[in-house]
Order: structure tokens, then C-alpha cells, then sequence
């Protein structure tokens, strides 16, 4: 079946029963095959609301609090529902999801498990009923993606690139099929060897969230009533299995030995160990017997029939990307790339009160705002229709502000490269954690850049996880030349980012200054210095706090050079100590 | 709120709900951490814990459900009344408080009775979520994205047992002693040391890899789905025994010995990690007590501390980056140092 196909039946068993399946990540950037694909799940869905939900949208908006006007009309306070109460029983889209913050996330899968909306905000408490499901649209590039927990959340994880429409046409889906499938729905059993099956194909695929296995459960339930089965086929496990798991999937199982090779021998890895330590699952014992991927009239075991339909959907040469979904579901949030300034004054500590409208995130500080309007009082009343009522103007409108500390994001750009490791890599690592001792300490982000072979990668993007920046580290393997040039582009790419997001970026280059690897990523020496220094004084003009640790086995010039050319402090490894760098790192923070 | 799934229904995780339970009869224990992977029943857990509890009294019309029999710790108005005769109660079950992220201090802390002020122009205290959690629980779910400022002032308020409000021109003081219940995943942010600090106990939960156990858990929550009704009462039993055995180890729980031994036991298993301040071992004799009540046993012995030893004193260790071991086997290890054998 086509992935065009794919998309419009898992509109269709989406469809069937929103709220049971979660959701739909749906990645894809605006366009025609997003657009056929919402219009329609609309079309199957006539009766049901669609909310759009802003990336925007402020808290008290999303999970409701006061109604200032009418409060001050009626005179009482007067509470305003939220989006997420309004759309009760509807869809949310979840415009630009993978920019949702971690903080809005947990709101929205809190809605989702407990299908209400809890609101304690600005004088209101309610607690209203919240069914609802999920669209993320989500139009992340490369690695940014969907907060993992909204993810784990949503039963189908639908990527329409290289789509131009969905293809409906092998379908017989329509508003009375789908009435049809929900009355038999309740009925619909399943036995014990499908949902083993499932849990087995989940644990091959190297899924370890249970609710993946759950999710594909209710798909396959969802999908024997839409056939109108009142149990479980094993066809429909095997549909649930490619469309619920198969995007899921860490590992990719070994094909049946008869199997029709289907799938290409995995690409050539690259040369050196992947850098994350993927823990292996154990492989599914590979089948004895002959096996053909048709599910029905198969002699396979109902397991290995159901593995083979999700390990027939993983496209072929998908091994990297497999790898990159290990690493990613460490990673809730992909650094901001094109940055939106984070909007202020939410959160953080109160500092101070301002006469100012309420809206953009700030709060109504209400004793100032009456005590603002008190002296009005007897003047207002003679005109006002209700002499009664507290009158209150606009202009008596005082707002607290907060102010929240500018974070600092300490970036290590780690020189991973083989001299770098002979020398002292290990040395570095161990610097590198001292330090992040102490931007823990501090409350600080750190990241994780590391440049080896033939060019630089994130390791670990900002993060205030200490357990996610050592496994990092930990995982960080040495070999190969040093593309010192890119590692310095990226510590600037990455430092910029920060910026935009307010934070405050500092880089601390651990390196032995010794470039053999160009931007090109070739080799030769003489390019590869010119092309560092000339990074460095990029780095320079950036205007970011620089630290150069020189991890060479003696002081070297070079590395004195290039720290001066990105004026940087230079700091070399056997006199700097942990405690002294960890000083050098907090003052440099501090005098920029 | 929608229908709890089952305590005793969850599937493995015998850490955590050995904790929670021990915090229900005790919780003076101060408290329970979950930490761990998405999707292993961590808030399914605290939130079934509510059915678990049984009823205490409360003294009639009291906002801050004071406890008639203690008269040190009442409220002003209790107070008053307590003055004029006994005061009037009722049994009433044991408050289980959600504190939603998104939460605003003024509800939180409680804060001027909005309605009052604007309709009347009177100036009166609204209670907030601290008062309704007082002799109950407070969960936090994702407690790590918790904004900072709630933060500065659970970790207050939990230690002091009293919610001070300054605010919108109010000056007033009530009980607000709660047992915290906190979950989260430690991927998403970690917790200041303070406030993990509040937490008496500490559980790791990890998504089970056995697939026995994996598909148990899609089964019973596939059931739990499909007929909560059937499925709650199918449990029932289980759900009202442990129940029971809460209220028996209650009324065990100021019986049991706590011998000299054991309290040096618990004093060097502390020096040798390190830990700071006598919280840790006053932890672990309390947790040691209510599982010798829980066990049925009158004398705390060296397996109880044992048993309770990783979730009482994993939080409380000294961050040590260059030790990648994580903070269990540093427990374990140092259990296998000081009681060879």
C-alpha cells in the first residue's frame, strides 16, 4: 500500500474514534498534502469541532481564568473557559507543535489522560470536561520535532514527505461507514494472542513506551469494526502494527531468512561507532519456516506475521534515521532554530507593579487596580447607570511584572578527534563534568558539541538535564581528524540560537588547536588551520564568552593563536584545574 | 476527575507502591517522589491512591479541615471555638489535591475573595489549594516543569507546616500540613535539591522490559477501558484489604520498637553516605517503622532498613558527577559495605 494510502486510512481510523486514538502527528510543511489530508478527516468528521490552537496562545486562554470584562459588567467574578473546555469533544490542531514548549506539553497531555482542564488561576478554580484529540501539525526540519510526551501520546505518527495528496481512492470510507464502525466498536474483542503479538512486535522494534503497544491495540480494534469484524483479525493487527509501531521503531528487526528481500541490506554505517549508546533489544528469534508477507492464509506464528507487516513498513535504508529516533526521544525539543523571542513576563520572580492593561502574558494585580480606582469612587458613581457597583476604569488596571533570570547556556564544543584522544580526551571529559557539576548548580543549560572525522554534531542540544549531558559525554567516542572549523561554526551556529531565545551563550572550546580536517571535509592541513582561524574570528565578532581549553600533551602555540584570534581566555589543561576552570567559566559569564 | 484505575491493579512497580502505601500510614514519612519513564502508571498510582485512604475527622464548617482531637494544631477559628466547648466534627475522606502547572500563586496560597471585594467591596480570605491539602496529599505531576516561584514556596510551606499569607493587603496564618506526591520524568528538567529535599522518599520507575509484564499492563488497562465499572469491582477486593492493612499497621505503628541497634544501623549507613542533616535518618526510622507495622512485625529489624534504604536515601545523596553509577548502586553499594553478608 502506498504512503499516499497509508495517510487517508489512518484519516479514516482516526476518524472512527478520535479521542481513543490520541492523535495525529502529522509532519508535514504547509501544503496541498496537509491540506487534502485535514479537509478530509473534516469531511469524515461534519459533526465535530475543530479548534486551531496558536502557538501563541497564552495560559490563561488555553486553560481558562477570569473574564475581566465581564466581571467588571456583571460585578461579580465571572470565570471564562478556556480552549482546551471549548473544545470538548472536538479536535485540537496544534499549529507549529514542534516549537510547543515542554511546560504547555505537560498541560495538554494532562488533558489528554485525564480528558478534563484543571484551572487555578487568577481567582478561579474549576475543573470542566476536556475530551479531546489531537492534530499536531507539526513542520519541523531535520531533527526538531514534537515534545516527546505529546508524541507518546498520539497513536499515529503520520509523515507525509514526498506526498503531493493523500489517495483515497482505495477506500470505501465514508460518514456511514464510520457511524457503522463506532456502533460495533464497544463489541469489537480481541484475543490474547493479538495483544501479545503487539507487545512482542513493540519490544522487537525496540519500543519501549507502553503506550505505543496500547495505542496499537485500540488502532487494531478500531480497524477490525471499520471492516466490520466483531473481533480482532489478525490483519488488523498487522495494520495497527505498521501504522502505530512501525514509526516508532529503534531497531530495525532482521528479516525472515526466506522472506522476499524486500528491504535492502542497511546502509553502510558510518565508519565510526554511531555516537549514541543505543542499547540493543535482543533480535526476534528470526522464523524457521518459510514466510510471505501476506497476512492472510500465512503459516507464520500470528507474532511474526504482525512483526513482518511493521517491519515491512519501515522504508529501507532507514537504519540512520532509526538510530536518530533513539537519540531523538532523549531529546523533547530540538534547539530553536529560526528563534522566537520567549515571551517575558510570565513567568519568574514578581518585580514590581506597573499601571498597564492586562494581556501578553501579564497578570492583573487586583488590590492595586482597586486601590487605583477607590478614590474615584463617589465621583464615578454620580454618573455611572449602577452607582452600587465598584466602578472601575481601564486606566485603573495595574499588572504585576516578573522578571526572569537571563539563563546562561554553557556550550562545550568538545575536540574529539584521534590526537585530541590520544592526548586527553578523557582528561577533557572529566573537565567537562566538573563543569557541569557546576552549571547545575548554577541552573544552567548546557550543550554538547563534539567535531571528529569530518564534521561537527550536536551531541546534546541546550538542556538542563545533568543525566542527559553525561550519557553524552559518556557516549562520546574519540578517533578520527579534527574538522576544527566546523566545530567552531557550530558552537557559533548554536550560540546564536540561544541568543535569540534571551539566553545568555557561552562557549568553552576544548581542543589541541591542531586543524587537519577543512570545512569541505578533506584533508589537509595548511587549509583546514587557515579555515579555523578564520572561525575564530568569527567567533570573535560574535561576541560571545569564550573559553579555550588547550588539551595538548604541552602548551602549544597554535592553540595560544587561535585563542587569541576569537579572543578568547586560553586556558591550558594541566594547570587548568577543575575548580579554576569552573571559575573562569562562571566569571566570563558574568563580565560580558 | 474521571474514574481511578485500581491500586492494586497496577502491574509490578512494587517500589513505588510499597512507597506510596507506606506514606499513607505514615505521613509523617514526609512524602513520595516517582521519577521515572512516560507511560508506567506513575500519576495512575498517586491518583488511585485517594480510594486507599481512610476517612479522618474534621471539625464542621472548618475551611482548613482541622482535626478536632489535636488541639495544638487548629486554626484561629478553631481556635475560638475550641474556647467555648467541644468542637462539633465529622468524618470526611482524606483530601488528595491535584496542583495543576498553569496554577496561580493566588490560588495556590490562597488570596482575596475576589467575589467579596468586587460585589460587597469587602475585604475577605479565599483559601487556596494549600488549605484544601492540609492532613492530606498535594500531587504535582511534571513537578520538574513546576514554575520556580511555586517552587520557592512549596518547599517553604512543606517545611514549616503553616501557610503564611502577605498578600493583597491580608495577613493571615493557617495549617498546611500536607504529605507532597510528586512525578515526573527526569529527562524533561531536574529538580532543585531543596525541594527534593521536602520528599521523604524517592522512586525510580523504569517501563518494564519483560514482556510478560509489558503485556499485562496493555491487557489491564485495555480492560480498565473498555468496562471501568467491571474492572473497579473486579478489584475491589484487593483495593479494600490493602486498605485494611493500612488501617491495621495505623494502629500498629506507635507499638513498634525501634531498638538502639537499628538506629545505629541506620546512623552509619548515613555517615557512610554521606548525607547531609539528621533528615535522612529520621526517614529512614520512620519508613523502617511503618513497614515493620505494615509487615506486621514489632521490632524494626536490619531488612526493613534495607528494603527502604534506596528510596529513603537516593535523593539525598551528594551530587558526584565524576561517579556515573547512579544514585541506587551508590546505595546499594554502600549497603553492602557497612552490613557485609
Amino acid at each position: 500500500m502506498s504512503a499516499a494510502e497509508d495517510a487517508a486510512l489512518t484519516a479514516l481510523l482516526f476518524a472512527v474514534d478520535p479521542q481513543a486514538c490520541g492523535g495525529v502527528c502529522l509532519r508535514a510543511g504547509a501544503g496541498p498534502a496537509r491540506d487534502s489530508f485535514l479537509s478530509f478527516v473534516r469531511d469524515l468528521l461534519p459533526e465535530t469541532k475543530f479548534r486551531r490552537v496558536p502557538l501563541s496562545i497564552s495560559e490563561g486562554r488555553l486553560l481558562g481564568g477570569l473574564d475581566l470584562a465581564a466581571t467588571l459588567r456583571a460585578g461579580r467574578p465571572v470565570a471564562e473557559r478556556g480552549l482546551l473546555a471549548e473544545a470538548d469533544g472536538g479536535v485540537l490542531l496544534l499549529a507549529m507543535a514542534e516549537r510547543i514548549q515542554p511546560a504547555t506539553a505537560a498541560r495538554l497531555t494532562n488533558v489528554l489522560d485525564t480528558g478534563t482542564v484543571t484551572t487555578a488561576r487568577d481567582g478561579v478554580a474549576m475543573t470542566q470536561p476536556a475530551h479531546v484529540a489531537m492534530i499536531a501539525l507539526d513542520e519541523g526540519i531535520e531533527d526538531e520535532r514534537v515534545a516527546e510526551p505529546l508524541r507518546d501520546r498520539m497513536a499515529f505518527l503520520l509523515d507525509l514527505d514526498g506526498i503531493s495528496a493523500i489517495d483515497t481512492d482505495a477506500l470505501e470510507g465514508d460518514v456511514d461507514t464510520l457511524a457503522a464502525a463506532r456502533r460495533l466498536l464497544p463489541h469489537v474483542t480481541s484475543s490474547d494472542e493479538v495483544l501479545t503479538a503487539l507487545c512482542s512486535t513493540a519490544m522487537a522494534l525496540g519500543i519501549p513506551a507502553l503506550r505505543a503497544s496500547q495505542m496499537a491495540l485500540r488502532v487494531a480494534r478500531i480497524a477490525a469494526a471499520l471492516a466490520g469484524r466483531d473481533a480482532v483479525a489478525l490483519q488488523d493487527a498487522a495494520l495497527a502494527a505498521r501504522l502505530v509501531l512501525s514509526p516508532r521503531a529503534t531497531v530495525l528487526p532482521p528479516a525472515p531468512p526466506d522472506a522476499p528481500q524486500d528491504v535492502p541490506p542497511e546502509p553502510e554505517p558510518d565508519a565510526e561507532p554511531p555516537p549514541d549508546e543505543l542499547p540493543p533489544e535482543p533480535p526476534p528469534e528470526a522464523p524457521s519456516d518459510g514466510a510471505d508477507n501476506d497476512a492472510e492464509g500465512s503459516d507464520l506464528p500470528e507474532g511474526e506475521v504482525v512483526l513482518e507487516a511493521a517491519r515491512a513498513a519501515i522504508p529501507a535504508g532507514l537504519l540512520a534515521q532509526l538510530r536518530a529516533n533513539e537519540a531523538n526521544r532523549l531529546q523533547p525539543r530540538a534547539a530553536g532554530k529560526a528563534g522566537a523571542p520567549k515571551p517575558a513576563g510570565q513567568r519568574g520572580r514578581p518585580a514590581g507593579i506597573r499601571r498597564e492593561a492586562p494581556g501578553k502574558g501579564n497578570r492583573l494585580n487586583l488590590v492595586e487596580t482597586l486601590r487605583a480606582a477607590a478614590p474615584w469612587q463617589r465621583l464615578r458613581q454620580q454618573t455611572a447607570s449602577d452607582p452600587s457597583r465598584l466602578q472601575i476604569r481601564p486606566d485603573d488596571f495595574h499588572v504585576t511584572r516578573f522578571k526572569q533570570r537571563a539563563e546562561t547556556t554553557t556550550i562545550f564544543a568538545v575536540d574529539a578527534s584521534g590526537s585530541a584522544a590520544a592526548n586527553r580526551l578523557a582528561e577533557a571529559k572529566g573537565a567537562v563534568e566538573l563543569l557541569l557539576a557546576d552549571c547545575y548548580i548554577r541552573r544552567d543549560q548546557v550543550s554538547v558539541i563534539a567535531f571528529r572525522g569530518r564534521a561537527a554534531e550536536i551531541l546534546l542540544p541546550p538542556t538542563r538535564s545533568l543525566v542527559r549531558a553525561k550519557r553524552s559525554l559518556a557516549g562520546l567516542p574519540g578517533g578520527g581528524g579534527t574538522p576544527l572549523a566546523a566545530g567552531i561554526d557550530a558552537a557559533i551556529a548554536l550560540a546564536e540560537s540561544v541568543r535569540r531565545r534571551g539566553g545568555t551563550p557561552v562557549v568553552v572550546l576544548l581542543t589541541d588547536g591542531r586543524a587537519n580536517v577543512t570545512a569541505a571535509g578533506t584533508g589537509g592541513r595548511a587549509k583546514a588551520e587557515a579555515e579555523a582561524m578564520e572561525a575564530a574570528t568569527r567567533l570573535r565578532l560574535s561576541a560571545v564568552t569564550t573559553l579555550l581549553v588547550d588539551t595538548s600533551p604541552r602548551p602549544a602555540p597554535v592553540a595560544r593563536t587561535l585563542a587569541a584570534a576569537m579572543s578568547a581566555h586560553y586556558l591550558p589543561l594541566p594547570y587548568a584545574d577543575p575548580a579554576m576552570l569552573s571559575r573562569v567559566a562562571q566569571d566570563a559569564a558574568r563580565t560580558r | 476527575m474521571a474514574i481511578a484505575f485500581p491500586f492494586s491493579a497496577i502491574v509490578g512497580q512494587d517500589e513505588m507502591k510499597r512507597c506510596i502505601t507506606l506514606a499513607a500510614v505514615d505521613p509523617a514519612i514526609g512524602g513520595v517522589l516517582v521519577f521515572g519513564d512516560r507511560g508506567t502508571g506513575k500519576s495512575t498510582a498517586v491518583r488511585a491512591l485517594a480510594a486507599l485512604l481512610p476517612r479522618m475527622q474534621v471539625v464542621d464548617g472548618c475551611r482548613y479541615g482541622c482535626d478536632p482531637a489535636s488541639a495544638t494544631r487548629l486554626c484561629s477559628e478553631c481556635q475560638e471555638r475550641a474556647k467555648t466547648g467541644p468542637l462539633p466534627h465529622h468524618a470526611a475522606p482524606v483530601p488528595v489535591v491535584d496542583l495543576p502547572l498553569g496554577a496561580s500563586e493566588d490560588r495556590v496560597v490562597g488570596a482575596l475573595d475576589l467575589e467579596r471585594a468586587l460585589s460587597r467591596g469587602e475585604k475577605a480570605f479565599e483559601p487556596g489549594l494549600l488549605a484544601r491539602a492540609n492532613r492530606g496529599f498535594l500531587y504535582v505531576d511534571e513537578v520538574n516543569l513546576l514554575e520556580d516561584h511555586l517552587v520557592d514556596l512549596l518547599i517553604d510551606v512543606a517545611a514549616s507546616g503553616e501557610n503564611v499569607v502577605e498578600r493583597d493587603g491580608l495577613s493571615v496564618r493557617h495549617p498546611a500540613r500536607f504529605v507532597l506526591v510528586g512525578s515526573g520524568n527526569p529527562e524533561e528538567g531536574e529538580l532543585r535539591p531543596q525541594l527534593l529535599d521536602r520528599f521523604g522518599l524517592s522512586v525510580e520507575v523504569k517501563t518494564p522490559t519483560d514482556l510478560p509484564l509489558r503485556i499485562d499492563v496493555v491487557r489491564r488497562r485495555d480492560a480498565f477501558e473498555r468496562d471501568p465499572e467491571a474492572f473497579i469491582a473486579a478489584w475491589d477486593g484487593a483495593d479494600s484489604a490493602l486498605r485494611e492493612s493500612i488501617l491495621a499497621a495505623r494502629a500498629r505503628l506507635s507499638s513498634v520498637e525501634v531498638p538502639d541497634a537499628a538506629l545505629e544501623q541506620a546512623a552509619k549507613l548515613c555517615i557512610a553516605l554521606g548525607t547531609d542533616g539528621l533528615r535522612a535518618e529520621l526517614t529512614l526510622m520512620r519508613t523502617a517503622r511503618a513497614l515493620a507495622a505494615f509487615a506486621g512485625d514489632a521490632v524494626v529489624t536490619l531488612a526493613h532498613l534495607k528494603t527502604i534504604a534506596p528510596p529513603a536515601l537516593r535523593h539525598r545523596l551528594r551530587r558526584n558527577p565524576l561517579d556515573d553509577s547512579g544514585s541506587s548502586t551508590r546505595v546499594a553499594r554502600a549497603l553492602d559495605e557497612v552490613f557485609p553478608g
